[in-house]
């Protein structure tokens, strides 16, 4: 009778297994290392530059940022025309995306599973998905070229708010669907008109949900610079008109960048830029955290 | 008519602005890039020539086409390995830990860096090493993209993958395990075949992202506009020789950028829609 050889494999197996389990280990440390890099470099190189007058002022024309350069000084004068044409152009982003993307996230809440508000939806994923230098172009088409006959704040609202409205509507409608439906049946039972039930049931509960999504949506277009530099241009100048060419701050970035006088300016506003969408970015992850209805 | 009546009304009527936005998108694209696809014909998608000298003006988009491909398919490359990894540590060894939870808020942090600040750090940081390294003399070009890009879209590929791999039923991970499967056995016999199309699809998405990216690249690729020809050649995506050539374009040039923006829009459409196809049949 021949022995059956059983041959102990489980030795490699364990080795394999504990290669494994340190390969993962390393590519996951591998993927925040960047985030470590690009904060303690915008900190360390930015932070000098922080001051009063950097939000107070207006950038630096190329000659002033050269003189002091030979002199040896500090570059004068701050991001403030940055600054305030980002509030101009995100806030009238926000006003012309915030109510259309809760409407329409409502619409498709309410109609789940209907053909049309299928296509709806799939066509709201696609916006998602254009990118944003796309976006920039086609509103230089509609609002630059026939509307504001000229580089406008205006117009780069519009592209951010065709960004901010998806993510809005897809937003509103996972939150809505984490009501309890007793919630609506109750207001149903009760013989509350529709309307009403929108405005004190729907609303109200999801409310922490929808001003994440918002937050969210605010602290991706601020960032935006490629859309920007097709519709607003930018401006030397602090901005209110929202039919004149107005900067932002990621426009100043790339201002910053491409001229070798003002190259020193570029860390300290983007430090500032990171940190405020960041800080966004957190506050609304804890608003969804605390809030959310499970 | 009733007040219920009217705010379906209203309802709808708001859903239809989608329907005009995503119309007139088309729309006015289309209509902008008639002349160049007029004047060139299909030769514009295959032409390799840039020259907007008067008189002997000739528009190709085929190195656009091809620096596009290259650093998308580069990033997703080396992002696949990246995001994988961190999927599995945050949802299967060290699921509900805390190290997980701060390792997946940090991989969220990357998506909201903002485009132009991964430019920066990658002229800044990334590029002097790669010169350091003598990979290249500038520095400039498709790894160097391709490097910041697969950074730009580990959380979108790591988001999506992690919510697939937490639903494998655990039933049958401690069916596997309770025959005797290593860890690493149960990962590739059980969670991978059981999530693998949710996972193809974040990659999917993932890259469609990496498609559009504008301004990081258009700091890193080198901006010359001719078809890479290796890993460390410079060259030009769609999205940045718009960004770049926008501001003095007019006529026959604009309308070319246009139809470069038509056609990335075209493809972009359709990777997120096959991402989103494969998620939806899993649901």
């Amino acid at each position: 009778m021949k022995a059956t050889v059983i041959r102990d494999h489980s030795k490699a197996r364990n080795t394999k297994n504990k290669v494994f389990l340190g390969a993962v280990i390393f590519f996951s440390l591998l993927t925040i290392l960047p985030i470590a890099f690009i904060i303690g470099e915008l900190v360390i190189k930015g932070i000098g530059q922080i001051n009063l007058s950097f939000f107070t002022q207006i950038a630096p024309d190329t000659l002033e940022a050269m003189t002091a350069k030979t002199n040896g000084e500090t570059i004068p004068g701050g991001i403030a025309n940055g600054i305030t044409g980002s509030i101009l152009i995100v806030l009238l982003a926000a006003v012309m995306a915030i109510p259309f993307g809760i409407i329409i996230g409502i619409y498709l809440y309410e109609n789940q599973g209907k053909r049309y508000s299928n296509v709806i939806r799939d066509i709201t994923d696609v916006l998602q998905g254009v990118p944003s230098i796309v976006l920039g172009l086609i509103v230089y088409l509609w609002v630059v070229k026939n509307i504001t006959n000229g580089y406008s704040a205006l117009a780069g609202s519009v592209s951010l708010s065709i960004m901010m409205l998806p993510l809005i509507i897809r937003s509103t409608e996972e939150t809505l669907k984490m009501i309890p439906e007793t919630l609506k049946e109750a207001a149903v039972a009760l013989g509350v008109p529709y309307h009403k039930i929108i405005l004190r049931v729907l609303i109200p509960s999801s409310f922490s949900g929808l001003l994440t999504g918002i937050l969210i949506s605010i602290s991706r277009i601020l960032g935006e610079t490629a859309p920007l530099m097709l519709t607003t241009l930018g401006n030397p100048q602090i901005n209110w008109d929202i039919t004149q060419p107005t900067s932002a701050v990621p426009l100043l970035i790339w201002d910053f960048y491409n001229d070798p006088n003002m190259v020193s300016l570029i860390w300290s506003s983007s430090l500032f830029l990171m940190g405020f969408v960041l800080t966004l970015n957190i506050i609304s992850k804890r608003i969804s955290a605390k809030h959310s209805i499970h | 008519m009733n007040s219920d009546k009217i705010t379906k009304y209203i309802l709808f009527t708001a859903s239809l602005l989608i329907l005009v936005v995503a119309g007139g998108m088309a729309f006015s694209l289309i209509r902008g890039a008639i002349p160049a696809f007029d004047h060139f014909g299909w030769h514009f998608i295959t032409s390799t020539d840039w020259d907007p000298t008067e008189g002997r003006e000739n528009y190709g988009a085929l190195p656009f086409i091809a620096g596009t491909m290259s650093t998308s398919v580069l990033a997703l490359l080396i992002s696949i390995p990246m995001a994988f990894s961190t999927s599995l540590f945050v949802a299967e060894y060290f699921r509900k830990t805390r190290v997980a939870s701060v390792l997946s808020s940090m991989v969220d942090l990357l998506a909201g860096i903002p485009s132009i600040v991964y430019g920066l750090w990658g002229f800044y940081t990334l590029r002097p090493f790669i010169v350091s390294l003598g990979l290249s003399a500038q520095g400039y070009g498709i790894f160097t993209s391709g490097i910041i890009l697969a950074i730009m879209i580990i959380p979108y590929a790591t988001s999506l993958s992690n919510e697939i791999i937490t639903m494998v039923p655990n039933e049958l991970k401690e069916a596997a395990y309770s025959l005797g499967a290593t860890r690493l056995e149960v990962i590739f016999n059980v969670i991978i075949p059981n999530a693998r199309s949710g996972i193809v699809a974040s990659y999917i998405l993932a890259f469609g992202r990496a498609l559009g990216e504008t301004m990081a690249v258009t700091m890193l690729i080198g901006n010359a506009n001719k078809v890479p020809t290796g890993l460390f050649s410079t060259g030009n995506t769609m999205a940045s020789v718009i960004a770049n050539q926008f501001g003095e374009a007019a006529g026959l040039k604009l309308s070319s950028l246009i139809a470069i923006g038509l056609l990335l829009f075209v493809i972009t459409a359709l990777v997120n829609a096959a991402g989103k196809f494969i998620i939806r049949k899993l649901s």
